[in-house]
């Protein structure tokens, strides 16, 4: 027979204002099965917590019901209480009476009423709770960090300072991501690469970080503490051993056109390439789609000219397994590319570029050597106009959000511009100057009045050339909507901040979720930026929306920590809220048969199949079980059961028909 | 005659719908009481059987609410559950079960005056069907036999 407390708390008089407390409580008292009922003013107060485990001891409970806030506020407080006097912390329910009746009804019968059901259902469900421990697992202190950009590197480097294993993996030939590429950074213009290529060279020279650049997940199956991902190591068609990266090959390589990524297209690059010359590795690797040996089957001249014989032509992707802990995802971001903007002749006109190039262009470093060259002919621009807002804050091209670093970023380049071309005219057309940040705002007030740069608030409608020269034509609101038209002989739009291509399926694969741009989604907006809803699965950097590198560089310090805290303890514990499969004595075993629809429901992989052998070793029969460490407690399986032979712990059949019945019988 | 006050089931997952119902205790919108919630993990757990037990032990109407597609903290439990729902709903036309007395809907953990509209929307429309007799009608079950030894 169960012998159930009943503590309904007033909450002040958060609950008592409008629901009679005293009258829940003799209620509940008169119910089968409840050997104590009582009302307190704070029933998660020290005295009120007493109240409870006194009950526990003196009166010998199997269950308790606490009727107070919502348990998503004081369900541990309460367990933890039930713990501490001896009674299993899953015999403890909570009734919502504040969140889900007191606070949201007026006072009167109707609402004393609905307090009365509440309890009731829950005294009925505890009657059915079964004792449960807490699933211990244990934890592989390595971590994995996915994406190489600065908030990879800032992730990996905080997480082995803290004398923990890192693995990096890079999906592009070098670490440094598109911070790399960057000439200057706003506010301080300072070069990009000189406070970025000594970070590069830490990684790879750090004793606990394990960096494969030209690999990319392949797979990922487990959970917090226990993952094992599968990464593909493509192939660089060189023995990096060998391989001293002199950089002989690169330059004896027939094949010299091909776009250099790198530099936006705006170079070139050749088919045995280093992305860039301070690239980590400084290793080249062998681009197959465009190599005259991948295609036409000769050529080899590396493998002649290589003077330690480091070039592999048969050298597979290799697949690597590996088990780790944690994960962080610094995958970063993309701008969005040509055919997006037909209106502003983007791809058609050679002369209207992305901001990316456009640090190319600037950068000492670049194709042109940090000298302002249009793309066309080499000339230098006279008059350059950019766009602010390409793409971003429009709607109606499906990215209503802002990308936040347009606005910082091209008064860099204007102001890069006007430094670099003296007497050049420049013009900014922009919605909004965003410029919240420290430092920021005076940035964009040195462009305006230092530089001489010309803001116009307003769109562009469309480019179009005339005379060799690029006719931006818009408006100026400020001067109440007046139609505007710029000669310019360069244009560079600010184009849109988006996910990664393949950000959905890496997100499938890692089971993280992502919002409607196909951004990383956060577990919390505001209490919990870093995390996602995966346990054990973090977010660094620009991957969960478009961030400027101080920010990418703090979320990632702040996964990093996220990751040391979990290292920090040998053993996860967490709630064994999971689903089971029945088992009973010979010759059934278990009421399961076997159609595993199960298997197909679960979302995480849980379930396997298990094979129940007689002693000879004969497969008798072949039952559903779940893995308890992979298992999240959704209970999916649950319905799909044809038998009943899955249930989940904590939201058992019984439990939730007894609820059902409980409330209506008297309801 | 007093109003007639119908009864209310309110099958919630614990993640989005309970927590968007606790954002409408805490932002102090008020509703009417007649919705009684039962807390599930996921919508994906929840047996339409329950559905039906409820209508059996005399529920008027019956709220059925999870994440919105896309934000099960599952992946993909409220898949399940909407799949599930289709099923069941032709199956409920089938039988003669009326489906206008079940609410099939997405409450976010940020959307707590959306649930309070959608229990103020689901008590009106359930007053209006009046009490739910009928069930007892199609779910008719065989007399007991008595047998005399």
């Amino acid at each position: 027979m169960s012998k159930i407390g009943v503590f309904v708390c007033h909450c002040g008089e958060n609950i008592s204002a409008t629901v009679d407390c005293a009258r829940v409580a003799e209620t509940a008292g008169n119910y089968d099965g409840v050997a104590f009922s009582v009302d307190y003013k704070y029933m998660c107060s020290d005295p009120g917590q007493n109240l409870i485990k006194n009950a526990i001891k003196e009166q010998g409970l199997t269950g308790v019901v606490v009727a107070s806030c919502s348990p998503r506020m004081h369900e541990p407080t309460f367990r933890k209480a039930c713990a501490e006097a001896g009674l299993n912390p899953f015999m403890c329910e909570m009734a919502n009476l504040r969140e889900h009746c007191s606070w949201v009804h007026e006072k009167g019968e109707a609402t004393t009423e609905k307090a009365i059901d509440l309890v009731r259902i829950l005294v009925e469900k505890v009657k059915y709770n079964h004792s449960l421990n807490e699933i211990k697992v244990p934890v592989t202190k390595t971590a994995l960090v996915i994406g190489g950009g600065i908030a990879g590197i800032q992730a990996s480097l905080d997480i082995a300072n803290t004398g923990h294993k890192v693995i990096l993996i890079e999906k592009d030939p070098s670490i440094g991501g598109h911070m790399s590429q960057l000439s200057e950074t706003f506010p301080t213009l300072d070069c990009s690469q000189c406070i970025l290529t000594p970070r590069m060279v830490e990684v790879a020279q750090h004793p606990n970080i394990t960096l494969y650049t030209y690999a990319e997940l392949e797979s990922l199956e487990g959970f917090i503490g226990n993952f094992k991902a599968k990464i593909r190591r493509k192939s660089k068609s060189i023995d990096e051993k060998l391989c001293t990266g002199c950089g002989l090959c690169t330059t004896k390589c027939p094949v010299k056109k091909i776009p250099s990524e790198f530099n936006e297209g705006l170079g070139k690059r050749t088919a045995i390439y280093v992305p860039f010359p301070q690239a980590v590795p400084n290793k080249p690797v062998i681009d197959r789609a465009n190599c005259t040996y991948y295609i036409k089957g000769k050529c080899k001249v590396c493998e002649i000219v290589c003077p330690t014989g480091a070039i592999r032509f048969d050298q597979e992707d290799q697949i690597m397994e590996v088990e780790i802990g944690a994960i962080v995802i610094a995958t970063g971001f993309t701008v969005k590319q040509p055919d997006f903007f037909p209106e502003y002749g983007y791809g058609k006109f050679p002369d209207v570029i992305t901001g990316l190039q456009f640090e190319r262009l600037a950068s000492a470093s670049g194709p042109t050597l940090g000298e302002i060259r249009r793309p066309s002919d080499g000339k230098i621009p006279e008059k350059i106009v950019f766009l602010a807002c390409a793409g971003s804050r429009d709607p109606a091209k499906g990215i209503p959000y802002c990308s936040k670093i347009c606005c910082m970023y091209i008064a860099k380049h204007a102001m890069l511009y006007q430094h670099k071309v003296h007497g050049g005219k420049s013009y900014v057309f922009y919605m909004d100057i965003r410029a919240g940040g420290k430092q920021y705002e005076e940035f964009v007030r040195r462009a305006i009045e230092d530089d001489g740069v010309n803001y116009v608030r307003g769109r562009v409608s469309r480019i179009y050339e005339k005379n060799g020269k690029l006719i931006v034509a818009g408006v100026d609101t400020l001067l109440n909507a007046m139609p505007v038209e710029i000669d310019a002989d360069m244009v560079v739009l600010a184009t849109a901040g988006v996910a990664n291509e393949g950000a959905e399926e890496l997100a499938q694969k890692l089971h993280v979720s992502y919002d409607p741009y196909k951004f990383f989604a956060e577990a919390h907006p505001k209490l919990k930026p870093v995390e996602t809803n995966t346990a054990g699965i973090f977010l660094a950097g620009a991957c969960q929306a478009p961030r400027d590198i101080p920010e990418s560089v703090a979320m990632a310090s702040g996964a990093a920590v996220k990751v040391a805290a979990l290292f920090s303890k040998d053993e996860l514990t967490r709630e064994p809220i999971i689903a089971v499969v029945n088992r009973q004595a010979p010759p059934v075993y278990s009421s399961c048969v076997g159609c595993f629809l199960c298997v197909s429901a679960c979302p995480y992989q849980a379930i396997e199949k298990e094979e129940i052998k007689n002693r000879n070793g004969e497969v008798i029969k072949s039952i559903a079980k779940v893995n308890p460490g992979l298992c999240q407690g959704c209970g999916t399986c649950v319905a799909f059961c044809r038998t009943k032979s899955i249930d989940i712990q904590g939201y058992t059949n019984e439990q939730m028909y007894t609820e059902v019945m409980a409330l209506l019988n008297e309801y | 005659m007093a109003e007639f006050e119908p009864k209310i089931v309110a099958f919630v997952c614990n993640w989005c719908t309970y927590a968007g119902a606790d954002l409408t205790g805490t932002s102090r919108i008020k509703y009417a009481s007649n919705v009684r919630i039962i807390r599930f993990p996921c919508t994906g757990r929840i047996d339409y059987m329950l559905l039906l037990k409820a209508f059996d032990e005399g529920a008027d109407g019956i709220i059925v609410s999870g994440c919105h597609p896309n934000d099960c903290h599952y992946t993909s439990g409220n898949f399940h559950a909407r799949r599930r729902w289709i099923m069941f709903r032709s199956l409920c036309d089938f039988t003669g079960i009326d489906t206008d007395r079940i609410k099939f809907s997405w409450v976010s953990a940020a959307e707590g005056a959306k649930w309070a509209d959608i229990v103020n929307a689901t008590v009106a429309s359930i007053r209006e069907l009046g009490p739910y007799t009928d069930y007892k009608k199609i779910a008719k079950y065989p007399e007991k036999e008595v047998t005399h030894g």
